[in-house]
């Protein structure tokens, strides 16, 4: 490696490098970011399963959702948990990694590996905390791009992703046409909307409220804001879920009592499991990473990014897309995915569309719903009989 | 590649009008027969549109490229001349608005390929003219108070309509209840045929 990042890597970060793969980018040509700053040299901390077939025709980029990372389908070094959508990538499965080579890398400003807030800015060698600039889902798609160049790949078969992953892959399909032959962006938008903005900003106050933060300089003062962050946490959870599915799982059943506490215990199985989900997450994810990842989304506007009009993003696209959204999903409701639809329609680009019947929220996108699954399956039979990929 | 199975004899019909390699949009694609076909033996750009989302779903399962969408609304999202072929089978008569669907296929879409069941078949007229009920037949099997058909028209009638909007008739197709071509003249047709094909030019 030519150049070192500067940084003081977390447990979870030094696990994270230890079981993945990991490039330095930049040193040459510094990453252009869209608020103007030059970044340079940064890590990109990326996975791969199968192998690159020989023609370099087979490469699938997933693209991560906020919280998820590049351990998309294999034990996390972190929390021991299945891969986050092992559902949809193993053996016999709609990904096959006998058939596709099938990368997944952790985003520009996340807390896996890759180069966010908690590296140290070379030109001070002191930790960038709050100093990092602000990121956008097109930065994190030029990095994406950039590691691509480095691994020698031209082209992707597919990228396909889900929530803030959509939005990449949208990102993707808009600002490099001619290297996606086939697009499948998952319950997202083409923009945050006012009320998902609302609820990042309610997690952002929250991390922001906790003494522990101190302005960001957390690690400095030997502290860990991890109340805010649970808090934050808990809040997007249930975005992610729907009424019906916390009713199913939940309804008012109590915890671990047979009445009412009288006071502020989580007397209710619905608290606890909130409570628990705080609590897991703070192990894994960095405070100052939430902040400038939800950043990233709620700065996300594709149609803002071309003079106004969606369907300039696709103009001339020779991309296959296929959109997925689910009934039940209120953060990224289907309308907004219909709109999408719509601008392709204008493009005149090739695009499917399904909506999923289902009530699991906004999180059914990471569930085994064999709708999605027959839809993915039957979308890449034809785009590879397009592409002649066997 | 897949086994197609053979389609029904008026697709087979409108798949025969589609010259090969080009793109066609098919509103009201069901459960995408057509559109296979055209993919596979036409090397036709074929997409689909389908008011149904189960119809959608099984298309997009077998590498179709659909979306879900309504003839009466969806059609002005697409630009002028996308299309070589807009099709629309035997769905015309089931939309809010057939006149304004007409003019959007044939500005989205270089050509337009309709067909339809024709209320003017001698059939429904007997049971109409005797049976004094609202006629049921083949081509149009629903009751009255669950019919999706909510702008029937005659074989005639459609003719009228491409003539107020200045739209000409490349060809027009007259079928029996088999759907086999009927070979008459056109008086004869509207009270022979059971369906009709017409494509479509903007004149």
């Amino acid at each position: 490696m030519a150049q070192q990042v500067l940084e003081d890597l977390t447990e979870a970060e030094r696990k994270a490098l230890a079981q993945c793969r990991q490039a330095v980018l930049g040193v040459e040509r510094p990453l252009r970011l869209d608020c103007g700053v030059e970044l340079g040299p940064y890590r990109i901390a990326y996975q791969t399963y199968g192998a690159l077939n020989a023609d370099k025709s087979n490469a699938v980029l997933i693209c991560h959702p906020l919280t998820c990372d590049q351990f998309v389908a294999e034990s996390h070094p972190v929390t021991g948990k299945d891969g986050w959508w092992d559902s949809l990538i193993g053996p016999g499965k709609v990904l096959d990694p006998a058939r596709f080579f099938i990368i997944c890398i952790n985003v520009l400003g996340h807390c896996m590996g890759t180069t966010g807030p908690s590296a140290r800015d070379p030109a001070s060698n002191q930790p960038w905390n709050l100093h990092f600039p602000v990121v956008t889902i097109a930065d994190m798609v030029r990095a994406q791009a950039a590691l691509l160049d480095h691994l020698r790949i031209p082209d992707l078969f597919c990228v396909i992703g889900g929530s803030m992953g959509g939005m990449q892959v949208l990102e993707w399909a808009a600002s490099y046409p001619r290297r996606v032959f086939s697009a499948v962006p998952i319950a997202c938008a083409a923009h945050h909307s006012a009320q998902n903005i609302a609820f990042h900003e309610v997690g952002r106050q929250a991390i922001m409220a906790d003494p522990d933060w101190n302005g960001g300089d957390y690690r400095l003062h030997g502290t860990n804001p991890a109340r805010g962050l649970a808090v934050a946490r808990m809040t997007a959870h249930i975005t992610y879920l729907s009424e019906q599915a916390l009713q199913r799982k939940f309804g008012r059943t109590l915890q671990n009592r047979d009445a009412l506490g009288f006071g502020f215990d989580a007397d209710f199985q619905v608290e606890s499991y909130l409570r628990h989900q705080g609590s897991t997450f703070v192990d894994r994810f960095d405070a100052n990473s939430y902040l400038y990842i939800t950043r990233a989304m709620d700065y996300f506007d594709l149609a803002g990014a071309h003079g106004g009009v969606l369907a300039n993003a696709f103009r001339g696209s020779p991309t296959r897309f296929c959109l997925v959204s689910f009934t039940s999903d209120w953060l990224f409701p289907t309308h907004e995915s219909r709109q999408i639809v719509h601008a392709l329609n204008a493009a005149a680009a090739n695009v499917s569309f399904v909506e999923v019947d289902s009530d699991k929220g906004h999180d059914a996108f990471l569930l085994d719903e064999p709708e999605m699954f027959r839809t993915l399956s039957g979308f890449l039979k034809g785009a590879a009989s397009a592409r002649g990929l066997k | 590649m897949s086994v197609v199975s053979p389609i029904r004899v008026d697709l087979q019909l409108i798949a025969d009008m589609v010259q090969p390699g080009g793109r066609a949009l098919d509103v009201g694609c069901g459960d995408g027969a057509l559109l296979a076909y055209l993919t596979d033996f036409k090397r036709v750009d074929a997409r689909g549109m389908e008011l149904s989302q189960a119809g959608v779903n099984a298309c997009v399962a077998n590498g179709l490229s659909v979306i879900q969408g309504d003839a009466d609304t969806d059609l002005r999202a697409y630009p002028d001349d996308a299309f070589d072929y807009v099709i629309l089978s035997q769905t015309l008569q089931a939309t809010r608005e057939p006149r304004e669907v007409l003019k959007q296929m044939l500005r989205v879409g270089k050509r337009a390929i309709v067909s339809f069941p024709n209320f003017a078949h001698w059939h429904v007229r007997l049971r109409l003219v005797f049976g004094g009920r609202m006629p049921e037949t083949p081509s149009l099997p629903h009751k009255w108070y669950d019919t999706p058909n909510i702008h029937l028209c005659s074989i005639d009638d459609f003719r009228g309509l491409c003539r107020d909007m200045g739209v000409r008739i490349e060809r027009a197709i007259v079928l029996n209840r088999n759907s086999r071509p009927l070979k008459m003249p056109p008086v004869l047709g509207n009270l022979f045929g059971e369906q009709a094909v017409f494509m479509l030019r903007r004149d």
